[in-house]
């Protein structure tokens, strides 16, 4: 169930949008923002707010590569793998966290504490190879630089 | 030199104020234009700039916006594509992070020109510093009555919006973007009709690049004439090029429009690394084809880029140095567009993720005979022409000229049964 806060913030989002439709990003994140996730029941009850079927709002949300629509862990880590953070080294990146938290992209740490995901360049490739934690980016990056970093993110 | 986008952006790229902004004559071309133009003579004035969109395709930004129907009743759209999503790409971040107002200012007045009463800037969920910076500019800009109703009097208005996308790499072609604008999937259209006649909700919409409209301010202060001169080529205005791969100083800097390769990798970016020699360039993003160290004085510029075998794009260069696969290299890039395909057409969505395997297996040592002919193959049936837009094609730029410049590379992956560089 959408809480009163949820659905209050979804309305204004409709609000101030030219069309119910439009605001289908910022609600889906305003349920994410809270949840972690978007839930098959969460497209449900946001869907007809917007003047949408759960299939058409379903079609975006599965559609953006930071909408999600399973769990995931307390923190995110995005390792960029396009080209320049290939060329200067991403997988030395992740073998290291395969070998230190045993996280393959698309897994989360046993203690719910990380989830690793692949992410297309992240517009920071004078600094590669860059990873982005949460929403914070992080430049020029060697696993040890890597390990001190994760240590701040409880 | 001049460097008219990024002179007054501070060492440490935090943000102008709105003050800050109008104590540089921020502002003075809107004024201008809005009490002393009209909508065709701004339009006039950047045609007559040369200025070419700078996203990575260099249509010529006034032809575009004269397609838009003046009389056209109802609402009209300006769109920023700050959508920068190309591999290689991190030029339109530092201009919408150190001054957001030039921005908007550019697409306040590329509204002006083309009648639009609503703007819209489409900005990518990872670029937050971007986001916080233009939010922030648009309400100083709203309560310095540079938007909203009746703009310094002139009687013109215009509302704008950021749009903060969640995060796909097709969002950035145009069609694609309204689409996603509209809420719905962002998969593209076909063309036509064009955006101009009906892009947002059937509405005209002009889509243009971050760093084509913050030019306009500046083409409006001083003029088409001052800003063809800026160039040393037929284009007009400075470009935003950058660097990435093992340089010494990987980076961005605003240079004439058609400052050679040999320039920016070796004055700016300080040459290779030590202990790394230069094998090739993607002169433009992940969707542009090899150029060589035969092509160092090659001007980066649409014409001249065109002519060597490749594309300008968006003038950032990456490079590919001697101790890195370039079979590898193409591998990433295919698996880059292969998931970030729409899935909309077949040959796209099919063949892709079919030549990701056949890289990928050629790295691993698995080749067979026969798979460059299956890559070659897909080099012409994932072209232009078969799909309907630009990824495919796009990618398959560094493929084909891959196959022609590092064949050797692919044929020993093949012979030797592993890829040599591991």
């Amino acid at each position: 169930m959408l809480t009163d806060q949820e659905r209050s913030d979804i309305l204004r989002e409709i609000e101030r949008s030219e069309r119910p439709e439009a605001a289908c990003v910022e609600a889906l994140r305003i349920v994410q923002a809270r949840r972690g996730w978007v839930s098959d029941g969460a497209i449900r009850e946001i869907a007809p707010m917007l003047g949408m079927t759960p299939e058409e709002l379903d079609a975006v949300a599965t559609f953006y590569a930071f909408i999600f629509r399973g769990p995931v862990g307390r923190h995110t880590i995005f390792v960029c793998d396009s080209v320049s953070c290939w060329i200067m080294g991403h997988e030395a990146l992740l073998r290291h966290l395969r070998e230190r938290y045993g996280l393959s992209p698309g897994q989360t740490t046993r203690d719910g504490r990380f989830t690793l995901l692949p992410v297309s360049c992240l517009g920071a490739c004078d600094g590669a190879p860059a990873v982005m934690i949460d929403r914070d980016l992080h430049v020029d990056l060697d696993p040890e630089k890597l390990d001190r970093l994760l240590d701040r993110y409880r | 030199m001049e460097r008219p986008l990024t002179e007054h952006i501070r060492p440490d790229g935090a943000p102008l104020s709105i003050a800050e902004y109008e104590g540089f004559g921020g502002y003075g071309a809107l004024r201008k234009a809005l009490l002393g133009m009209t909508p065709s003579q701004v339009q006039q004035e950047v045609k007559a700039s040369n200025l070419r969109g700078r996203g990575g395709a260099g249509f010529p930004t006034g032809a575009k916006w004269s397609f838009v129907p003046a009389e056209a009743a109802g609402p009209k759209y300006v769109i920023s594509n700050s959508d920068e999503m190309e591999p290689g790409a991190f030029k339109d971040r530092l201009l919408m992070e150190g001054n957001p107002h030039q921005l908007l200012e550019g697409l306040i007045l590329a509204g002006y020109a083309t009648g639009a009463d609503r703007a819209y800037i489409f900005l990518r969920w990872e670029y937050r510093r971007s986001a916080d910076c233009i939010a922030r500019a648009i309400d100083e800009a709203y309560r310095g009555g540079y938007l909203g109703r009746d703009i310094l009097r002139s009687g013109y208005s215009l509302e704008m919006r950021l749009h903060v996308s969640a995060g796909r790499y097709i969002c950035g072609e145009e069609t694609a973007l309204l689409n996603a604008l509209e809420g719905r999937r962002g998969t593209p259209r076909s063309k036509p009709p064009f955006p101009q006649l009906s892009g947002l909700w059937g509405r005209p919409a002009v889509v243009n690049n971050a760093e084509t409209l913050s030019n306009i301010p500046h083409i409006i202060a001083r003029g088409a004439e001052w800003f063809r001169g800026l160039s040393r080529c037929a284009d007009g205005g400075t470009k935003l090029y950058g660097v990435s791969g093992r340089v010494k100083r990987p980076g961005a800097w605003e240079l004439p429009m058609g400052t050679t390769i040999r320039e920016i990798l070796e004055e700016r970016a300080g040459g290779m690394k030590e202990g790394f020699v230069l094998r090739a360039i993607l002169p433009g993003g992940a969707s542009t084809e090899f150029l060589l160290p035969e092509h160092l004085d090659v001007p980066m510029d649409f014409d001249s880029c065109m002519k060597a075998g490749s594309r300008l794009g968006t003038g950032t260069l990456i490079v590919l140095d001697d101790r890195t696969c370039p079979v590898g290299m193409v591998h990433n890039l295919t698996r880059f567009f292969a998931r970030e395909s729409c899935g909309w057409c077949t040959p796209c969505r099919e063949g892709l993720p079919w030549l990701e395997r056949i890289l990928g297996s050629l790295e691993a040592g698995d080749g067979r005979d026969g798979d460059l002919d299956i890559l070659e193959s897909h080099t012409r049936l994932l072209g232009p022409g078969h799909t309907y837009c630009a990824l495919a094609p796009g990618a398959m730029e560094p493929l084909q000229s891959a196959l022609k410049c590092f064949r050797e590379d692919f044929e020993r992956h093949i012979r030797e049964g592993t890829c040599p560089w591991r």
